[in-house]
C-alpha cells in the first residue's frame, strides 16, 4: 500500500493535519481509560484531587482489601471468570451447531425458523426479564450459574456469525465427504470445524465479552452477594449511601483491564468477527 | 441415530432425482434429519427462554399484579399507559436522544471511518486500536467511569472547565446536563464501532473510482458527496437500524449514571420498565410497558426497512 506518486506526495501538510486532529479525537477516546487505571492506584481523597493525577499512586493494594470488606470480590471475580468460560464454551456449541445447519442444509422451514430467530433483534430483552424472573424463580434457579447462562446461550448475534462464516466453505467439500461415506456429524468436526478456527475465536470473543460486561440479566438472576458476577456488584456498591470510590473504580479497573488486554492480543479476529455478524455481504 | 438416517438415506436414493439446486445443497439427499439436529439445541432453547417468556409476558400484561396477587384487568394496563405521564416522560427522554445522540454519533462515525481509511493519515492501527478500545468496555465500567468523571464538585471534566475559566457543570444533578452526559457516555462508546462498520465498507470501494472522479475533476467534497456515501449505503441503513433499536432499548447507561434521574429526565422506557417491575413488582404493568416498547420498535423497524426500499 505504498503511495507514492507525485499526488500523495503533495499531500504532506494534509498528512500532518489529519493524523494532528485523530491524534486529538484519540486523547478524548483513550483519556477516561487512562484516568481510570490511575485512579485504580489512588484513595479515595487522591482521585479526586486538583489537578488529576497522572501518575499511578501506591493504593491499589489497599483499595483491593477495601473492596473485599465491601463485597467478596475474590468470589465475584471467580463468579465471573467462571459463567463467561462457561457461557463461551456452551453458547460457542449452540452457535455453532445451529450456524452450520442454517448455512449448509436446505430444510422445511428453514426460512421460517431462521426469521423466529431475527425476532429476538427486534424484542428488546427487557419484555422477557420479567417472565424470565418468574421462570427461575418456579424453577428454583435464582443466584444460580445455569440461570444466567441457559437464558443467552442461543444467542441470534452468534448464530448469524456463524451462518455467515460457514457460508465460505464449498458445498463441493462437504460433497466430497459424503461420497466417501463420511456421516454428517463427522462431516461437521472433520471437515467443517478444522476450517473454521478464525470465526471460532471471533465467537470466542464475542461470547467472553458478552458474558463478561453483562448487566441487566444477571442483576435480575443474581439476588444473593456471594453469586454476583463484576458489573452487579459494582453496581450494588455504587446504590450503598457512601460510596469509596477507590474500591468502586479499583473494581472497574478490574472488570476493564482483562478485556482490554484480550482485545489487544485478538483485536484481529475480533473486529473482523464483528464486521462478519453486523454486515451483509 | 446416523444408522436410521443412512437408512433413510438409502431409501431416497432411489426415489426420483430431485431438483438440481435443492438436490446439491442437502449433499444428494443423504441426511434429511441432520440440519433439525444441528439446530436444535439452539432452537429448544430459544423457544423456552425467549419465545415462552414473550408469550408470557402477554399474559401478564393483562392482569393486574399487586403483591401475590394477580387480578384480570383486561387492557387496563395499557390504558393506565396512556394517561401514565412518567411513561410519556421517558418516551420523550428515549427519542430525545435517538434524534440528538444517533445521528451526531454516527456522523462522528462517518468522519472517522473517512480519516482512518485515508491514504493521508499515519499510524493507522494505533487508531484502529485506540478508537476500537471504548467497544470492549463492559456498559457497568464505562458508566461509573464516566459517573466519577463527571463529577459535580470533583470530576476531572469540571476541573478541565475551570482551566479554561467555564463555570463549572452540574453534570449529573441537573435534568438538562444529566441528558448530555448520558448522551456523552453513549457517543463514546458506541462511535468506534460504527467507525469500524464504515470503515470496512470503505474498503471495498475501489481506488479506480476516486481516481476517474479526480481525473474528471471532482473535488474532495463531491467525491464524498457521489462516490463514498452511495458506497456506503447499506452500512449506514445497518447502523442507523442497530443504534434505533438499540436506543429504544437503553438501559445500562441512565441507570448506572443517574439512576434515570435527577427528576426523571434520563428515565428512559427501559429503566422505567425496570423499576416498575422490579421496584415495585408490578409485573403486568412492566409486561405492558414491555409491549408498548415492542409495538414502537417494530413500527420503526418497517418505517426504516420500507425507507430502504424505496431508496433502491
Amino acid at each position: 500500500m505504498a503511495r507514492t506518486g507525485p499526488a500523495f506526495r503533495a499531500g504532506k501538510r494534509g498528512q500532518v493535519l489529519l493524523t494532528g486532529l485523530l491524534l486529538v479525537l484519540l486523547a478524548f477516546t483513550v483519556a477516561p481509560l487512562y484516568w481510570l487505571l490511575i485512579a485504580a492506584t489512588h484513595n479515595q481523597h487522591d482521585i479526586f484531587g486538583r489537578p488529576p493525577h497522572l501518575l499511578p499512586g501506591g493504593e491499589l493494594g489497599a483499595n483491593l482489601a477495601h473492596l473485599q470488606t465491601s463485597v467478596d470480590f475474590g468470589q465475584v471475580v471467580l463468579n465471573s471468570v467462571l459463567m463467561a468460560t462457561s457461557y463461551t464454551v456452551l453458547g460457542g456449541i449452540v452457535c455453532t451447531l445451529a450456524g452450520y445447519g442454517f448455512a449448509k442444509y436446505r430444510f422445511r422451514g428453514r426460512g421460517f425458523l431462521f426469521s423466529v430467530l431475527l425476532l429476538a433483534l427486534v424484542v428488546p430483552t427487557q419484555l422477557t426479564i420479567v417472565p424470565l424472573f418468574k421462570l427461575m424463580v418456579n424453577l428454583g434457579w435464582l443466584n444460580s450459574y445455569q440461570a444466567v447462562l441457559l437464558p443467552n446461550l442461543a444467542l441470534p448475534f452468534g448464530i448469524f456469525l456463524m451462518r455467515q462464516s460457514m457460508r465460505a466453505l464449498p458445498d463441493e467439500l462437504l460433497q466430497a465427504g459424503r461420497i466417501d461415506g463420511c456421516g454428517e456429524l463427522r462431516l461437521f468436526f472433520r471437515v467443517a470445524l478444522p476450517t473454521m478456527k478464525p470465526a471460532l475465536a471471533a465467537l470466542a470473543m464475542f461470547l467472553f465479552l458478552f458474558q463478561w460486561n453483562d448487566f441487566l440479566w444477571p442483576l435480575v438472576a443474581l439476588r444473593d452477594p456471594s453469586s454476583y458476577t463484576i458489573p452487579v456488584a459494582l453496581a450494588a456498591l455504587t446504590g450503598s449511601s457512601d460510596v469509596d470510590y477507590g474500591q468502586l473504580l479499583t473494581g472497574t479497573a478490574v472488570a476493564a483491564v482483562p478485556m482490554a488486554v484480550l482485545f489487544l492480543f485478538l483485536q484481529k479476529h475480533f473486529v473482523s468477527g464483528m464486521l462478519a455478524g453486523a454486515v451483509k455481504q | 441415530m446416523s444408522l436410521a438416517v443412512r437408512e433413510r438415506a438409502k431409501e431416497r436414493g432411489k426415489r426420483p432425482a430431485r431438483p438440481a439446486g435443492t438436490a446439491r445443497r442437502t449433499g444428494g439427499g443423504t441426511a434429511r434429519l441432520a440440519p433439525y439436529l444441528f439446530i436444535l439445541p439452539a432452537l429448544a432453547l430459544f423457544a423456552a427462554f425467549r419465545l415462552y417468556p414473550i408469550g408470557w409476558s402477554f399474559v401478564l400484561s393483562l392482569y393486574h399484579t399487586e403483591g401475590m396477587t394477580q387480578t384480570w384487568t383486561g387492557l387496563g394496563n395499557y390504558q393506565r399507559l396512556i394517561h401514565d405521564p412518567l411513561f410519556w416522560k421517558a418516551l420523550g427522554n428515549t427519542g430525545l436522544i435517538l434524534v440528538v445522540q444517533v445521528p451526531v454519533m454516527l456522523c462522528l462515525a462517518l468522519g472517522l471511518s473517512v480519516a482512518l481509511n485515508s491514504a493521508l493519515l499515519r499510524w493507522k492501527p494505533l487508531f484502529r486500536l485506540g478508537f476500537f478500545l471504548p467497544v470492549v468496555t463492559g456498559l457497568v465500567t464505562y458508566g461509573l467511569m464516566m459517573g466519577a468523571l463527571l463529577n459535580q464538585d470533583s470530576g476531572a471534566v469540571n476541573w478541565l472547565l475551570s482551566l479554561v475559566g467555564l463555570p463549572e457543570v452540574h453534570w449529573l444533578t441537573d435534568p438538562f446536563w444529566a441528558k448530555v452526559s448520558v448522551m456523552l457516555a453513549l457517543t463514546w462508546h458506541y462511535t468506534g464501532y460504527n467507525a469500524v462498520i464504515y470503515l470496512a465498507r470503505l474498503q471495498g470501494i475501489p481506488d479506480e473510482h476516486y481516481e476517474a472522479a479526480a481525473v474528471d475533476g471532482a473535488g474532495a467534497w463531491r467525491r464524498f458527496w457521489h462516490i463514498t456515501l452511495p458506497g456506503l449505503r447499506p452500512a449506514l441503513l445497518l447502523t442507523v437500524v442497530l443504534s434505533t433499536i438499540g436506543t429504544l432499548q437503553l438501559f445500562d447507561e441512565p441507570f448506572i449514571m443517574t439512576g434515570g434521574g435527577p427528576d426523571n429526565a434520563t428515565t428512559t422506557i427501559g429503566v422505567y420498565l425496570y423499576q416498575t417491575g422490579f421496584r415495585y413488582f408490578d409485573f403486568g404493568y412492566a409486561s405492558a410497558i414491555g409491549y408498548a416498547l415492542v409495538l414502537i420498535i417494530s413500527v420503526f423497524g418497517l418505517i426504516q426497512v420500507k425507507l430502504a426500499k424505496e431508496e433502491d
